[in-house]
C-alpha cells in the first residue's frame, strides 16, 4: 500500500502550443477549461480546430466542473525517467461535460477501491517542479 | 508504363542481421545496410537489380552502391513499407524494391525506458507516459468491460516467449520455458503488465525485397501479397486511448478494435476469411493486444478474446499459432520500427517453409500486423504461396 503524491522530481512543464495555450493558461488559474461546439454541443478535449462531431469551427472556451469518474487506470511502477517517481497512477478522466482527460490520480492508495474504473473523481492542480501548473484527479 | 495489381508483386528477399541486447561495432547506419545486402543475397539479386528503396538508409543505399537513380520513399517503416512498394511495383514507378532498416546505440542509458517509448506531447509526458502504460489504460478497459483476467494475458506472454525461447536467433534464445504463473510472477510494470507481458528492447537490422511475379517466375518460395490494409485513428500518445471511442463513418468501428477495417480491406481483396489464416504473426508489443487482435479481425467476437487464447489455438500446433519467431518479446524489438518489418519477414519464412523452429507445417496463408490499440493505429498484411 502506497500513498499516490503529485511528482515533486525535476519535471518541466511543456510548451503551449496555438490551440493549448488557453487550456494551460487556465490550469495555472486554477480552472480545467475545454472546447464546447457552439453547433451541437459536443464537449472537445484535447484543443482542437474544429468539433469532431460536427467539423463546425465555433468551438468556444468552457470551465469544466472538475467531477468526473475515472474510465480507466493503471499503476505504473517502472518510471519513465528517473524524474518521476514510482509508483503512480495514470488515468483517463470521463468529466461528467463528456469530455475523456487523461491524468494521474492522487491521493490515494495504490489498492484503494478509490482507483477503481467508475470511481468518483474530481479535479486539483499542482505545480510541476519549474512552476508549470498541471491537472490531477483525486477522489471524491 | 506496365499495370499490375498487387496480387502481381512478391516478396523475393527477406533477412534478419544479428539481433542481440547490444551489437557492438554497429550503429544503425552500419546494422541498416548490412541488413539491405542480406535481403539483395537471399533475392539471389545484386543491388544492380534494386530500382526502388524505402527505409531511412536507403538513400544511403542509393548512394554507396551507385544504383541511382532510383525511386525512393520515406514511407514509414514496416506493413505501410511494404504496401507502398508493391504499389510503387504495381503501378511501374519500380521493378524491384528494396526495404531496409535498423537501429543499434540510441538506446544503451538504461535508467529510462527506451527513447521511442517516451512521447514528448504536452498532454501525456508530464504525467510520466510511455507505451506500457498507454496500452494498460486499454488492457485495464477491456478487463473492466469483459471480464478478462490476467491468466489470458500471461498465457499468451508464455506461449510467445517460449517460441523465442527455442529459436537460435532470438535474442532471448534458452531464456525459457515459461509459464503463465512465470509471467505472473514477473515484477509489476504496470498494471496488468508484468515484465514478461511487455516487449523487450535490443537491437539490429531486417530488410526485404519485392518484385513483380513475371520477374520472380522460376525463383523458389516467391511469396504473394494477397492484400493488405492500414487503420488509423490520429496521432498515437496525445490523445487519451479511450477504447469506446471511434470516427464519424461507422460506429462499430472504435479504437478498441483498430484494425478492424484493415483487416476486412485485406480480406476481401484476398476473398478469405480468418477461418483461411494458417498463421497468426500478430505484433506483440504487449500480451494483451494478441487477445485485441483476435476480436478485432474477426477471429472470435468482441469480449472473447480472454477465452479464445486459451482454447489451445494459439501454441505450437494450434489452429490459430501466433508470432512465431518470439515477436519483440523475445527475438527482438530493435527501436522504433525495425520490428515491424520483422512481422513480415517471419510470415515470408513460415511460407516459405524454411523456418527452423515452429514451422506451421503447410501453411499458406500467412496474416502478419503492426501496430497496437495504444498507438491508435494497426496495419494488416495477408501473405500467400500463391495468387489468389
Amino acid at each position: 500500500m502506497t500513498l499516490l503524491r503529485p511528482q515533486v522530481g525535476p519535471i518541466t512543464g511543456p510548451d503551449p502550443s496555438v490551440f493549448s495555450q488557453h487550456y494551460w493558461d487556465g490550469c495555472a488559474a486554477g480552472e480545467l477549461r475545454f472546447q464546447r461546439c457552439a453547433v451541437c454541443d459536443t464537449a472537445v478535449h484535447t484543443p482542437a480546430a474544429v468539433c469532431p462531431s460536427c467539423g463546425s469551427e465555433e468551438l468556444r472556451w468552457e470551465s469544466s466542473s472538475g467531477r468526473g469518474v475515472i474510465h480507466s487506470v493503471t499503476i505504473v511502477w517502472r518510471p519513465v525517467t528517473p524524474a518521476f517517481e514510482a509508483p503512480y497512477a495514470p488515468a483517463i478522466i470521463e468529466l461528467e461535460e463528456g469530455w475523456f482527460l487523461l491524468t494521474s490520480v492522487i491521493d490515494c492508495d495504490t489498492d484503494g477501491e478509490e482507483l477503481a474504473i467508475g470511481a468518483p473523481v474530481e479535479i486539483v492542480f499542482h505545480p510541476l517542479a519549474d512552476g508549470f501548473v498541471i491537472p490531477y484527479a483525486r477522489p471524491r | 508504363m506496365t499495370q499490375r495489381s498487387l496480387h502481381d508483386v512478391v516478396i523475393v528477399g527477406v533477412n534478419n542481421t544479428p539481433q542481440a541486447k547490444l551489437l557492438e561495432g554497429h550503429d544503425s547506419r552500419s546494422v541498416s545496410l548490412a541488413a539491405a545486402l542480406g535481403a539483395v543475397a537471399d533475392a539471389g539479386l545484386s543491388p544492380l537489380d534494386i530500382d526502388g528503396v524505402v527505409g531511412p538508409f536507403g538513400n544511403d543505399f542509393i548512394h554507396q552502391h551507385r544504383i541511382g537513380p532510383v525511386w525512393r520513399s520515406l514511407s514509414p517503416l514496416g506493413i505501410p513499407a511494404v504496401l507502398e512498394a508493391a504499389m510503387a511495383i504495381a503501378c511501374g514507378l519500380a521493378t524491384t524494391v528494396l526495404i531496409t532498416t535498423g537501429e543499434a546505440g540510441s538506446h544503451r542509458h538504461r535508467t529510462s525506458t527506451a527513447p521511442w517509448t517516451r512521447p514528448t506531447n504536452e498532454f501525456v509526458a508530464p504525467y510520466g507516459m510511455f507505451t506500457a502504460a498507454e496500452f494498460a489504460l486499454m488492457a485495464r478497459r477491456h478487463m473492466h468491460l469483459y471480464g478478462t483476467t490476467q491468466e489470458s494475458l500471461a498465457h499468451v506472454a508464455a506461449v510467445i516467449r517460449n517460441n523465442g525461447h527455442v529459436h537460435p536467433e532470438a535474442v532471448f534464445h534458452g531464456r525459457g520455458p515459461f509459464t503463465a504463473s512465470d509471467v505472473l510472477a514477473s515484477r509489476m510494470v504496470a498494471d496488468p503488465f508484468h515484465l514478461l507481458d511487455c516487449a523487450m528492447t535490443s537491437e539490429g537490422g531486417a530488410a526485404l525485397v519485392l518484385t513483380s511475379a513475371d520477374r520472380a517466375a522460376g525463383r523458389v518460395h516467391p511469396v504473394h501479397i494477397l492484400g493488405g490494409g492500414i487503420d488509423h485513428f490520429g496521432p498515437a500518445y496525445q490523445n487519451p486511448p479511450v477504447w469506446e471511442s471511434g470516427g464519424r463513418r461507422r460506429p462499430d468501428l472504435i479504437v478498441g478494435t483498430v484494425g478492424r477495417r484493415a483487416s476486412e480491406l485485406a480480406f476481401a481483396a484476398a476473398g478469405l476469411g480468418p477461418q483461411d489464416v494458417d498463421v497468426c504473426e500478430f505484433y506483440d508489443p504487449f500480451s494483451f493486444e494478441i487477445i485485441r487482435q483476435f476480436e478485432a479481425y474477426g477471429f472470435c467476437g468482441v469480449g472473447e478474446g480472454g477465452d479464445f487464447v486459451l482454447s489451445g489455438v494459439i501454441e505450437p500446433g494450434g489452429r490459430f499459432p501466433i508470432t512465431t519467431d518470439g515477436g519483440t518479446m523475445s527475438f527482438s524489438h530493435g527501436g522504433a520500427a525495425v520490428q515491424l518489418l520483422q512481422r513480415v519477414i517471419r510470415g515470408v519464412q513460415q511460407l516459405r517453409g524454411t523456418c527452423s523452429t515452429m514451422q506451421v507445417a503447410g501453411a499458406e496463408v500467412a496474416m502478419c500486423t503492426g501496430g497496437g490499440s495504444g498507438a491508435m493505429f494497426t496495419d494488416v498484411l495477408l501473405l500467400g504461396t500463391s495468387k489468389p
